[in-house]
């Protein structure tokens, strides 16, 4: 009895012409484990999702998902995902189309806990055409929810939504999880890789660049900025400072590029006290990456 | 009989969509009705058509029922070009839903649409004075409903290679060429004509309805046509669906 077969991507490789979007990826994820594949565009995640759910064949390597193929998995009812672009189907209401889902699966949950859970209980009667951004993504999380699924995947699912719409659908997520469900999401965004998954795997350019804790990845790409206009400033003095690592002109004012943001402002402001304006901010994902991955530019697909 | 697998199954929630789409309904179902009216209201006194020794409603009762069951049929398939476009069907594949009851699904809506058509269509026919036994109909019925299953595959086959741009145009374009080809409009007497109107299922189509008007059925030829294209376009259709698992 394999029970504790999670999910295992050997050498995984996916070419699209000339442009390999997946480069021979290896990793494993363990029963229960939630995973963020981090990256910016172009990084292969989607790739690696569509071989993970079996909408993909890879060039080369294989998927197991607990101990089937990728197919057999889902044929067995275990896999949910949301994929990444999508919209519904529609003259159904969203309880109907919730129902229709859930009639194709084993042991789907009841109906009624999914909108509950998904936030859409209000909508349920409503057709899938009159919906905004917002409600289509939540319905299709409830799509993906409602078969029960043992594996939930989830491919940068809060790109439609608001503020609101993100903290909700992240505490629904964490809550399905710690039921001891598989959960794999992509993101590029570094806060909710950190504060949603377990570990994080940080893709570039088809290949893992980095795979860990998120205490240890955010120390790999969590790099900050502070913008400031500083009078009488000289860039050789403004490196000097402790936990920056580059001074920059940008126009009036000044960008310093931090190792440690934190030491950096104190030690900014105790020696040019005049400095104004001052904007700390996280720096972009695609800027972490080009440092990690020493600038190589692959094809980003 | 009880409909309550239309509250829990697939293909219940299929048929349900279908005849909500109120547009979809309406010109499917609308149009052959509204040709047949347009073409046999004004010759309904006419009883020996072209010298067929027909009467014109009874005539075009049948060409209409070919044209329109047919077009109901491809474009049952067809809505699935709308489906994919917003990634439905990826959606589908990553649950268990099998490829037999897709298409079950997708045929037995087309087929529901078309009975409908047909339906309408008999009964248009009627208030024109159209008079046949009870035999007539059925095995009319019966073949016309044979007829279509290369059409049902054959609409899966478009649905899941066109996109909803090139739906319109590919399908109007395609009706119209079968029905012409196949005799829907005008008889076809030429020789060459007729050689490759009998290799197309929209003539058999046509013969089962003309049934109706004293037509003796399909010939071998005919049954073999029919099951032919049946088995081609169901393995275009499945080889559509497979292939299909890319972001469009």
């Amino acid at each position: 009895m394999a029970v504790e077969t999670g999910i295992e991507l050997r050498g995984l490789a996916k070419s699209f012409g000339e442009v390999r979007a997946v480069r021979g990826i290896d990793f494993t994820i363990g029963r229960g484990e939630t995973v963020a594949l981090l990256g910016p565009n172009g990084a292969g995640k989607s790739t690696t999702i569509d071989m993970l759910l079996g909408l993909l064949d890879p060039d080369g390597g294989s998927v197991s998902v607990f101990g089937l193929t990728p197919r057999a998995a889902v044929d067995a009812g275990d896999v949910g995902a949301m994929l990444q672009t999508g919209a519904l189907i529609r003259d159904l209401s969203v309880r109907e189309l919730v129902a229709m889902m859930a009639s194709l699966y084993p042991s789907p949950l009841e109906i009624d806990d999914v909108l509950e859970l998904t936030g859409i209980s209000d909508i349920a009667s409503r057709r899938t055409q009159k919906l905004s951004g917002g409600q289509t993504q939540r319905v299709r999380f409830a799509v993906a929810l409602v078969s029960n699924p043992e594996l939930l995947v989830l491919d940068e699912p809060t790109v439609a939504m608001d503020v609101e719409g993100r903290h909700g659908f992240w505490t629904t997520m964490r809550a399905f999880a710690a039921r001891g469900k598989t959960v794999v999401f992509a993101t590029h965004y570094l806060e909710e890789a950190d504060a949603y998954a377990d570990r994080i795997v940080l893709m570039a350019n088809g290949t893992i660049v980095a795979d860990g804790p998120p205490n240890e990845i955010k120390g790999m790409v969590g790099t900050k900025t502070i913008r400031a206009t500083i009078p009488g400033a000289a860039l050789d003095a403004l490196e000097k400072l402790t936990g920056v690592t580059r001074a920059e002109r940008r126009g009036e004012s000044i960008l310093l590029a931090c190792s440690d943001s934190d030491a950096a402002i104190r030690a900014l402001l105790a020696a040019f006290p005049d400095s104004r304006d001052i904007e700390i901010s996280g720096a972009g994902l695609e800027e972490a990456f080009l440092t990690l991955t020493g600038g190589e530019n692959g094809h980003g697909a | 009989m009880s409909l309550s697998f239309l509250n829990r199954s697939y293909l219940g929630f299929e048929l349900r969509r279908t005849f909500r789409n109120r547009r979809f309904f309406i010109f499917s179902l609308g149009f052959p009705f509204v040709l047949y009216f347009l073409i046999a209201g004004p010759n309904r006194n006419e009883t020996n058509l072209g010298g067929t020794g027909l009467p014109a409603p009874l005539y075009f009762m049948v060409g209409l029922a070919a044209f329109g069951t047919m077009n109901a049929m491809l474009s049952a398939g067809a809505r699935i070009a709308g489906e994919r476009a917003v990634g439905w069907n990826r959606q589908l594949r990553i649950t268990p839903l099998t490829t037999r009851e897709y298409f079950r699904a997708k045929v037995v809506t087309g087929y529901a649409m078309s009975c409908l058509t047909l339906g309408a269509l008999y009964l248009a026919g009627i208030s024109l004075g159209v008079s046949l036994t009870g035999s007539e109909w059925l095995r009319m019925t019966g073949l016309i409903l044979v007829g279509l299953l290369p059409f049902a595959g054959l609409g899966i086959v478009f649905g899941h290679l066109l996109t909803p741009d090139s739906i319109g145009p590919a399908m109007g374009g395609s009706t119209a060429l079968l029905s012409i080809l196949g005799g829907v409009f005008f008889p076809i007497t030429n020789g060459t004509m007729v050689k490759i109107a009998e290799a197309l299922p929209s003539y058999w189509l046509v013969q089962a309805g003309h049934v109706g008007l004293g037509g003796k059925g399909w010939s071998a030829t005919g049954w073999f046509v029919v099951a032919a294209w049946t088995v081609g376009a169901a393995a275009l259709a499945r080889w559509a669906y497979r292939r299909d698992t890319v972001r469009v």
